[in-house]
C-alpha cells in the first residue's frame, strides 16, 4: 500500500503539472483521423430535439412552467443538453476508459513513461470534460439558432454541462475500478437509460406519482436538468446552488474514490 | 563501476501468491542482461517491477541509483520499455505513435520529429510511417515497439520475451538490431524462454523458476559449470521402449535425464558414448551427438525443459 | 436425422447468449419497456392534456407499436455489427465455423436468423407488457410481433453484410448516430410522417423501419389495409433478400479468400 502511494504521490518536480495534458493531446491526434466519429457526437441530441422536441412538441403545445406557459421545445431542450452532457462523460469514464486499460492496453504503455496512473486518471477525466464542453456549445448554439434561448443566464449554460460531466466523470471512474468484465457495464446501461428518460428530462415532475416524484427529486441528473432549464429559461432561484452543489460532491466524492483505488487496478 | 539496476532479497506478491520470491542480481551499464526461465517463472514481474509499473512487495530495489516506489518517473524518464505483447496505440498511426509517445516524456516536438525519422529508418519501417498499426505484420509491430521505447534515448532498455510469437526471419532482423544497440551502449535487459535467444544476445544471465534463481553466469559459464560438453540424443520408436532403456542407458553415463520424447545422456565425450550405446543394444531409433545448451543447463538444475 | 447447418450456427450463438443473458435483458427488454413507460405514459400524458388523440389514437396506443419496432431495429443493427466483425476480427469465431462443414452463406443466413429469434423474444416480452399497459386495442395485434420481426431481419441482413467487410469498429457508433437513431426518431414512431415537412416525407417512407411500424401499428389498432401492408411485407422480404445475397458473397471473401 506504501510503495504504491509513493509511487502516485512522489513526481519530479519539473513538467508533473502539464503531463495529463499529454492524455489530452493524445485523445486530439486519435480523433484528428476519426474527425467524423468525434462530429458525429454532436447529433444525438439535436436529433432528439427535432423529433420529440418539435414533432412530439407540436402534439404537446405548451406547459406550464414557474407559473409561464413554455413551449414544448423550450422545455425539453434543456433537458436533452443535461443528458447529452451525463452520456458523454460517463461512456468516457467507463465503456471507453475500461476498453483502453483491458483490451488496447493503451495505458500500459503510457505507464512505462513518466506519466503515472494519477496523470492517466486525470488526463482522461479532463479530456471527457473538455469533448462535454464541445458539444454542449454546439447545441447551445443550435438552441440560440431555433430560438428558444430567451435568456442571457444561458451564458452559465455550458458551465453548468461541464459541471454535469463532472459529476458523472467521476462517479463513471469509481464504478469502473469495480468492474471486473465488460459485462458488467450492462449496470451503467441500466443506470443511463432510466436517467435519461425520468429525470423531468421530456415532462414535468407533475406528471409522476407524489413517491416516485420524491426519488426522483434525489437523481443526479434531475439536478443537472432543473439547473440547465432554469438557466436557458432565465428563471432563477438560489435553490439553484443546492443542485450544483450536489453534482460538485457527487464529482468530487466519485474522483476520490477512484484515485485510491486506480493506481491498483492500472499497476498490480 | 556503480551497477545500473540492483536488487536484494526482490519479491513480488499477488496476494497470497508469490511471483518473485527473494531474488538477488546486479546488471551493470552496457551489458546485456538475460533473465531465461519458462513461463510463469517470474521473469514478466521482475520486469514490471524494474520498470516502475508494478510495486515491489519486498526486498529492496534500486533502479539508476534510485527506488522505484519514490522516484518512479524519473526513472521511467530513463528507462525505454518493450512488453511483452505489443501496447501500440492502435487508434493512431505508426507516425503519431512515435510522436505522442516521446509527447509523453515531455521532448520538444521538432526533436521527436528528428528522432522518430531516424528511428524509422533504424526499424526499417519509414515507407509505412502513415499507416495505422493494425495492419503491420507482428515482425513490425514489434520493430515498431522498439523504436517507440528509443524515442528517449533510454540508458537501459527492458525487452519482455521479445521475439516470442516471431518467425525466424523476424526474429534474426531483431537481433541484429538489438546488437547494433548494445554496441551504441544502451544497456539490454531481457527476459527470455529461448535458449538459443539468450546465448544469442545476453553478456550474463540468471535462469529463474518458480520465482528463484537458480543459476547465474555467462552462456559459457553456466555450460560449462551445470552441463557437459556434449550431449547425447535418443528417440525411440515408442513411449514404451523409451521407458524400458533408461535403466539399461543409466548404467552407461553418470547422468540421463528423460524427457516426453527422448533420452538426454550427459557425457564428455559424446561419440564414445553414442558408441557404447549401440553396442550395448539399447534399440534406439536415432543417436543424435550435439554440444550442449543453455537448454540442458535448465534441465539439469530443475528436471524441466524450458518449454514445459 | 442431421441438423440443417444454419440451425447449427445459431446454435453456437444461443450458447453465447446463455452466459451474457443479463445484457440481453437490460438492453433489448427493459430499456424498449423504460421507453414505452416515458413516452406512452409520461409523455402522453402531455399529449392527451393539449391535442388529445394522435392519428385517431391515443399517445400511447399511437407510440406502442412504434417502439415495439424500433426496439427490434436497434437489437439487430447492434447484432449485425460489433458481433459480426467480433466473429472475423477480434474473436475469429466465423472462422472456426468455416473450417467446418458449414459455408459462409449458411453462416449470414444462421446469423441473422438468430438475430430475428431474439428480436421475436424481445417484441414478445413488449408485446404482452404493452397489451397488459392497454395499448393494444385489437386482436390482431399479435402479428405485431412477425412484423418486428421482419423489420429485424430487413436491417440484420444488410448490415452484417456490410459490416463483415470492415477491419476497425470505428464506423459503427457513427452509422447508429446518423443511420439507426434519425430512423428510429423519424419513420412515424414518435409522430406521424403527416407532421415532416413535405420534402422529407418521401424519404421517411423509404425506412425500412417506417414499413415495419406502419405495419405493427395496423395490427395492434386493428386497422390493416391488405393492399398496403402487402406493399410493407414486400419492401421489408426485399431488404433480407438483398442482405442475404450480398452477404453470402461478403462473406464468402472475408472467410475464405
Amino acid at each position: 500500500m506504501s510503495a504504491r502511494m509513493g509511487s502516485m504521490r512522489v513526481l519530479p518536480p519539473l513538467g508533473a503539472r502539464q503531463r495529463p495534458w499529454r492524455m489530452v493531446e493524445r485523445n486530439v491526434l486519435a480523433y484528428r483521423r476519426t474527425w467524423y466519429v468525434f462530429l458525429s457526437g454532436f447529433f444525438e441530441p439535436v436529433l432528439f430535439l427535432l423529433s420529440i422536441g418539435i414533432g412530439v412538441g407540436k402534439l404537446v403545445g405548451k406547459l406550464p412552467f414557474d407559473g409561464h406557459l413554455v413551449d414544448y421545445k423550450q422545455f425539453v431542450a434543456p433537458g436533452l443538453l443535461a443528458s447529452a452532457a451525463m452520456n458523454g462523460s460517463l461512456l468516457d469514464t467507463t465503456f471507453n476508459f475500461f476498453v483502453k486499460y483491458k483490451y488496447s492496453h493503451t495505458y500500459d504503455a503510457i505507464l512505462a513513461t513518466p506519466l503515472g496512473t494519477g496523470d492517466v486518471a486525470t488526463g482522461e477525466v479532463v479530456w471527457a470534460l473538455m469533448r462535454g464542453a464541445i458539444y454542449s456549445t454546439a447545441f447551445l448554439l443550435t438552441m440560440v439558432a431555433f430560438g428558444l434561448v430567451p435568456s442571457w443566464w444561458a451564458l452559465l449554460v455550458v458551465p453548468v454541462a461541464v459541471l454535469i460531466g463532472f459529476a458523472f466523470a467521476g462517479a463513471g471512474l469509481a464504478g469502473t475500478t469495480f468492474m471486473r468484465s465488460w459485462v458488467d457495464f450492462d449496470y451503467v446501461t441500466l443506470a443511463l437509460v432510466p436517467l435519461f428518460l425520468f429525470s423531468a428530462t421530456f415532462f414535468p415532475l407533475s406528471q409522476y406519482p407524489a413517491g416516485l416524484q420524491a426519488v426522483i427529486r434525489l437523481t443526479p441528473l434531475y439536478q443537472g436538468v432543473v439547473l440547465e432549464r432554469a438557466l436557458v429559461l432565465g428563471h432563477m432561484q438560489w435553490t439553484l446552488l443546492v443542485h450544483a452543489a450536489y453534482l460538485a460532491v457527487m464529482g468530487a466524492v466519485g474522483l476520490r474514490v477512484a484515485a485510491r483505488r486506480i493506481g491498483r487496478l492500472l499497476q498490480p | 563501476m556503480d551497477p545500473l539496476i540492483e536488487a536484494r532479497a526482490l519479491t513480488k506478491r499477488f496476494g497470497g501468491f508469490v511471483a518473485v520470491d527473494g531474488i538477488d542480481f546486479v546488471i551493470r551499464p552496457g551489458e546485456a542482461f538475460g533473465f531465461l526461465g519458462p513461463n510463469g517463472a517470474g521473469k514478466s514481474s521482475t520486469m514490471r517491477m524494474i520498470g516502475c509499473v508494478s510495486p515491489v512487495s519486498g526486498g529492496t530495489l534500486r533502479v539508476l541509483g534510485m527506488d522505484p516506489a519514490a522516484d518512479g518517473a524519473q526513472i521511467r524518464a530513463r528507462l525505454g520499455v518493450v512488453p511483452q505483447e505489443d501496447n501500440l496505440d492502435t487508434e493512431l498511426t505508426v507516425w503519431d505513435n512515435l510522436m505522442i509517445y516521446g509527447r509523453y516524456f515531455d521532448l520538444p516536438r521538432a526533436e521527436i520529429r528528428r528522432r522518430a525519422e531516424e528511428l524509422l529508418e533504424f526499424v526499417q519501417l519509414t515507407d509505412r510511417r502513415d499507416s495505422r498499426v493494425d495492419p503491420l505484420s507482428g515482425g513490425m509491430k514489434r520493430r515498431l515497439t522498439i523504436a517507440r521505447a528509443l524515442i528517449n534515448e533510454p540508458e537501459v532498455l527492458l525487452l519482455d520475451e521479445p521475439t516470442t510469437g516471431l518467425d525466424p526471419q523476424a526474429r534474426h532482423m531483431l537481433w541484429e538490431r538489438l546488437y547494433r544497440l548494445k554496441q551504441d551502449g544502451v544497456t539490454l535487459v531481457l527476459t527470455t524462454h529461448y535458449m538459443d535467444e539468450a546465448e544469442q544476445l545476453c553478456d550474463r544471465l540468471v535462469i529463474m523458476d518458480a520465482g528463484r534463481i537458480v543459476a547465474e553466469g555467462s552462456p559459457r559459464d553456466l555450460v560449462a559449470t551445470h552441463a557437459t560438453r556434449e550431449v547425447v540424443e535418443l528417440r525411440f520408436g515408442r513411449a514404451a521402449e523409451q521407458h524400458a532403456a533408461l535403466a539399461r542407458v543409466r548404467t552407461l553415463a553418470p547422468r540421463v535425464e528423460p524427457v516426453a520424447d527422448r533420452l538426454l545422456v550427459y557425457t564428455d565425450d559424446g561419440d564414445a558414448t553414442a558408441a557404447a550405446v549401440t553396442a550395448d543394444g539399447v534399440g534406439a531409433a536415432s543417436v543424435l551427438v550435439r554440444r550442449a545448451s543453455l537448454e540442458d543447463v535448465f534441465l539439469i538444475l530443475t528436471g524441466r525443459t524450458l518449454e514445459e | 436425422m442431421s441438423t440443417p447447418p444454419v440451425v447449427r450456427v445459431m446454435e453456437r450463438e444461443a450458447r453465447v447468449l446463455a452466459r451474457l443473458w443479463r445484457g440481453m435483458v437490460f438492453s433489448t427488454l427493459l430499456s424498449p419497456l423504460l421507453f414505452l413507460a416515458a413516452m406512452g405514459l409520461g409523455l402522453g400524458g402531455l399529449v392527451k392534456a393539449h391535442t388529445g388523440r394522435v392519428a385517431g389514437l391515443t399517445y400511447l396506443d399511437f407510440v406502442a407499436p412504434g417502439l415495439m419496432v424500433a426496439s427490434a431495429m436497434q437489437l439487430a443493427a447492434n447484432e449485425a455489427m460489433w458481433p459480426v466483425l467480433g466473429g472475423v476480427k477480434w474473436m475469429k469465431t466465423f472462422h472456426a465455423t468455416v473450417a467446418t462443414p458449414i459455408t459462409a452463406g449458411e453462416i449470414v443466413v444462421g446469423y441473422v436468423l438468430w438475430v430475428v429469434v431474439r428480436a421475436i423474444g424481445a417484441s414478445t416480452v413488449f408485446f404482452v407488457v404493452a397489451a397488459l399497459l392497454g395499448a393494444v386495442p385489437s386482436a390482431w395485434g399479435v402479428l405485431a410481433i412477425p412484423a418486428a420481426a421482419l423489420c429485424a431481419g430487413a436491417f440484420a441482413a444488410p448490415l452484417a453484410a456490410y459490416s463483415v467487410t470492415l477491419d476497425t469498429d470505428l464506423v459503427f457508433p457513427v452509422i447508429m448516430r446518423v443511420g439507426v437513431l434519425p430512423l428510429f426518431l423519424f419513420s412515424g414512431t414518435f409522430f406521424p410522417l403527416s407532421q415532416l415537412p413535405s420534402g422529407l416525407r418521401p424519404l421517411a417512407a423509404m425506412s425500412p423501419l417506417w414499413h415495419g411500424v406502419e405495419l405493427a401499428r395496423g395490427a395492434t389498432t386493428g386497422t390493416l389495409h391488405i393492399g398496403a401492408d402487402i406493399v410493407h411485407v414486400l419492401v421489408l422480404l426485399a431488404c433480407v433478400g438483398a442482405g442475404f445475397a450480398w452477404g453470402r458473397r461478403t462473406f464468402a471473401r472475408r472467410l475464405t479468400s
